[in-house]
């Protein structure tokens, strides 16, 4: 009898698969996307749903390098016209024809401002005051108030909404409602429950060929225990973060496939160079003056002290990748020659000693405990490897919410367009987002600069004229041989002199039931489109 | 009764007043919210942009007063992280946590009063131990680490429970439940088990200590002197006597489980106001931690309310009102 019953049931369900046989791929990710609004906010967990629906006129490839998207080709007219030509034949979801019109309206709707979006990426349009024109349906024109070699990178950053369907429409709500959330993309809204899922469904019609999921379910689950355990109980099919501890397991298990890329996200050490620091004394509690990582010995000390391959293999799971460049293998910018500091504690004490600072000193080190993949537990361990060569030295780990404000603004003295960072020593990281190195350059080692924007990132207000000169010179040097090479130089002298000391690279990991297959990113976005079935 | 609820409603205002000036002004104090979500290529022209904005250029008495009079025509802001308004967002997943918290209590009472119950009319027998050791075990076992075991057990080993999400909901024309679907219910079990043990740990020691108690009472040995039926002494004269202390335990459970049921709602990745309050603290989201506050304040002053309602109708010497009626 029961033989019987499981026959029949597998013939039901057999003559059921075809009726039934929905491709669905079910993504747990870790963050959910905040709204579907494509010009709310450029976080990754938003802007990895949104290019499902949304293209831009300039893709990214796995690498971060820019790929034709809505536009096929572009080039410099002269130093300050780009010309970009887009493809024919784009339809938008609801059957409308894709035009140079859109492209116009996006970038309108962008400089008029996303209002109350503090994360929007509408600033991308005013680096390089870019200006819009339409020639004809299919060319736009993007003018520069001087030559500026990344519009692309930058037009990677901006999707392109519908005009018909945008006009008019509310900020957020009405992408998150479905009603202007009409893009290009592979695939089409269907529904969107905050906290619990998006659904997206197949695009019959993309430009881009043959779509191979019907369905695409991105389902948050922010436990990382949870979310692993979701994956093994098939809730979901795929999950972005494994947790590092896990992945030794997950890698054995024949159940199971792990798809792994370095990360664009460089995590690095940031020394104050203030004359006075704060948090730097001498081993009786003293102030010192000069403050002692003004003198680079000391700060090539610090890095050979740090033994970053412990980090990746005791901490990080074997997920990171030691560094001493400032963008990771494969984007424009990355300097082969520079090899991460080995690890050499007697160097860093003969080092220490020639600096005067045989002794020792005391230093805090302060980081963020929720921002970066094991954020706390690297700063511990550079902690005790720094205190292992004579530098005394206390952590101070603080939520994400506190850190970055005190990093930027600083103490009570600072006043907007004065600010005073506040930390001594710090971790933080840096994702060159646009896969090249100009503006990794610029924000980092540039002398911070209200004005010109230089040094944005640049917190411990490290000051080189050698490096602001290539600086400036790259971000208006349009030919890409001649500026890489400028770029490389500039890496090359930042990195000699430890502006600041890179850790590692985040190494990105994505864990997936077997019988799937998956392109990794380095940008930590997945894509529906990057996830395949195998037999 | 009438002037007492008045009195209590001017009261609730009072606790509301100043509760928006302890959030607001906490929340202003840590962080600015800016430098969190602004892209780190974002320059100081486009951060001073984006602060003048939002309104956080404004002294921030200026800000308060700003707050207080949307507040006043029901406008509690809009989310800096969903761009909706944060009334909208929080009443968008109160049902989620309204329903776990729910079938939290129904489970505490439904498991927890019988056994409690048992273990009073017989303290010795080897059952009320058994009873009373789940109950400590309930009581000192974190929450965490009970749901990711029942995860681990439940959905990884034996694959009999899902591990993530709400299931179907039925949309009931003004709120969506997962209550009245078997995937809903499906789903709700594990995470309603959980959140349910501390309640039902309390229940069960309540209705035991109030068992013992009352069945030395002299109305219990008159009801049965008198040859009323065990069951009805028990049911009617013994159970609504303990009841007074259980109500009053579980009103102001039930606030704390609603507000914070946070823990479960992260593990089993609940849609709930819990999970979204805990985001919305990472990343400074003022308006929406503000709202969420202010709405958590105004259901323990009405939850309190309620419970002293409850206790005239349970209790008959209780009278509000202070005496007179």
């Amino acid at each position: 009898m029961r033989q019987w019953m499981t026959g029949a049931l597998c013939a039901a369900m057999m003559t059921a698969a075809p009726v039934w046989a929905q491709e669905v791929l079910t993504i747990g990710v870790r963050s959910e996307a905040s709204s579907l609004d494509p010009h709310w906010t450029q976080l990754s967990a938003d802007v990895q749903v949104h290019e499902h629906i949304f293209e831009k006129l300039v893709a990214l490839d796995s690498a971060s390098q820019p790929i034709p998207g809505l536009a096929v080709s572009w080039q410099p007219l002269d130093d300050t016209t780009w010309e970009f030509k887009l493809r024919e034949g784009v339809q938008w979801h609801d059957g409308e024809a894709f035009t140079a019109d859109d492209v116009i309206f996006t970038f309108d709707r962008l400089k008029a401002g996303i209002s109350g979006a503090p994360a929007s990426p509408a600033f991308q349009l005013d680096k390089g005051s870019k200006q819009w024109t339409k020639i004809d349906d299919l060319t736009v024109h993007i003018t520069t108030d001087g030559p500026y070699p990344t519009v692309a990178e930058d037009l990677a950053m901006l999707p392109i909404v519908a005009e018909h369907a945008a006009t008019g429409a509310t900020e957020s709500v009405d992408f998150n409602n479905g009603t202007a959330t009409i893009g290009t993309g592979p695939f089409k809204y269907d529904t969107f429950n905050p906290g619990d899922s998006v659904t997206l469904v197949k695009n019959d019609n993309w430009w881009g060929g043959e779509v191979e999921w019907d369905q695409v379910v991105f389902r948050p689950v922010t436990q990382d225990a949870s979310r692993l355990a979701a994956l093994l109980n098939g809730d979901v099919d795929i999950i972005d973060y494994p947790p590092t501890v896990d992945l030794p397991q997950l890698r054995e298990d024949p159940d199971f496939t792990v798809s792994t890329i370095p990360s664009d996200r460089l995590i690095y050490l940031m020394p104050g160079y203030k004359h006075v620091e704060p948090f730097i004394t001498d081993n009786d509690g003293n102030v010192m003056v000069p403050n002692p990582l003004r003198d680079w010995r000391v700060r090539k000390a610090l890095s050979l002290a740090i033994h970053r391959e412990a980090i990746r293999d005791r901490i990080m799971g074997g997920a990171s990748l030691p560094a001493k460049n400032i963008v990771p293998p494969g984007f424009f910018g990355y300097v082969e020659e520079l090899e991460a500091d080995p690890y050499d504690p007697e160097q860093a004490q003969a080092l220490l000693e020639q600096a005067g600072y045989g002794d020792g000193f005391r230093i805090t080190l302060h980081g963020p405990n929720d921002r970066y993949i094991n954020d706390a537990r690297i700063l511990e361990a550079v902690a005790q490897m720094w205190s292992r060569v004579g530098i005394t030295t206390e952590v101070d780990a603080m939520p994400r919410n506190i850190f970055f404000s005190r990093l930027i603004r600083g103490d009570e003295l600072s006043m907007p367009g004065f600010d005073v960072p506040e930390f001594s020593m710090s971790m933080t990281g840096w994702g060159t987002v646009a896969g090249e190195a100009t503006y990794t350059v610029s924000g980092t080692l540039e002398t911070y600069n209200a004005a010109t924007g230089g040094g944005n990132g640049n917190f411990g207000r490290y000051s080189n004229p050698e490096i602001d000169a290539r600086s400036v010179l790259a971000k208006r040097t349009i030919d890409p041989e001649e500026r890489l090479q400028i770029l490389q130089e500039a890496i090359r002298i930042g990195m000699e002199d430890y502006a600041y000391i890179p850790l590692h690279f985040q190494v990105n990991n994505w864990a997936m039931r077997s019988g799937l297959e998956h392109e990794p990113r380095t940008n930590e976005r997945t894509l529906a489109t990057e996830i395949h079935r195998v037999e | 009764m009438a002037e007492y609820i008045i009195r209590r409603v001017l009261q609730a205002l009072l606790v509301l007043t100043v509760m928006t000036l302890l959030v607001f002004f906490g929340v202003n104090v840590i962080g600015n919210p800016v430098y969190i979500f602004a892209s780190s290529e974002c320059d100081q022209a486009c951060l001073s942009a984006i602060i003048a904005d939002l309104g956080l250029d404004q002294p921030i008495w200026r800000q308060y007063l700003t707050f207080v009079g949307n507040l006043a025509q029901g406008d509690m802001g809009k989310s800096f992280t969903h761009g909706v308004p944060a009334l909208h967002l929080i009443f968008e997943r109160l049902p989620a946590t309204l329903e776990l918290a729910f079938a939290a209590l129904v489970l505490a009472l439904v498991v927890g009063l019988p056994m409690g119950i048992y273990a009073g009319l017989r303290p010795d027998g080897w059952g009320a131990k058994l009873v009373m050791s789940f109950s400590m075990v309930a009581f000192s076992l974190p929450v965490f680490w009970i749901g990711i075991i029942m995860i681990l057990t439940f959905s990884v080993q034996l694959g009999w429970m899902p591990s993530v999400g709400r299931g179907d909901t039925v949309d009931l024309g003004f709120v969506e439940t997962s209550l009245l679907t078997l995937d809903g219910l499906h789903h709700l079990a594990m995470p309603a088990f959980t959140l349910s043990l501390i309640m039902m740990a309390m229940v069960i020691r309540l209705a035991r200590a109030g068992m013992r108690e009352v069945m030395f009472t002299d109305y219990i040995k008159f009801a049965r002197a008198n040859g009323v039926p065990e069951r009805r002494v028990l049911g009617a004269h013994a159970l609504k006597n303990i009841l007074i202390p259980i109500v009053t335990v579980l009103g102001m459970e039930f606030g704390g489980v609603i507000a914070f049921a946070v823990v479960v709602e992260s593990i089993f990745s609940w849609p709930g106001v819990g999970k979204m309050l805990i985001d919305a603290i990472a990343v400074l989201d003022r308006p929406l931690i503000v709202a969420y506050l202010i709405c958590v304040v105004f259901m323990f002053v009405t939850l309190n309310l309620l419970v002293d309602i409850l206790y005239s109708l349970l209790d008959p010497r209780i009278r509000l009102g202070g005496g007179r009626a």
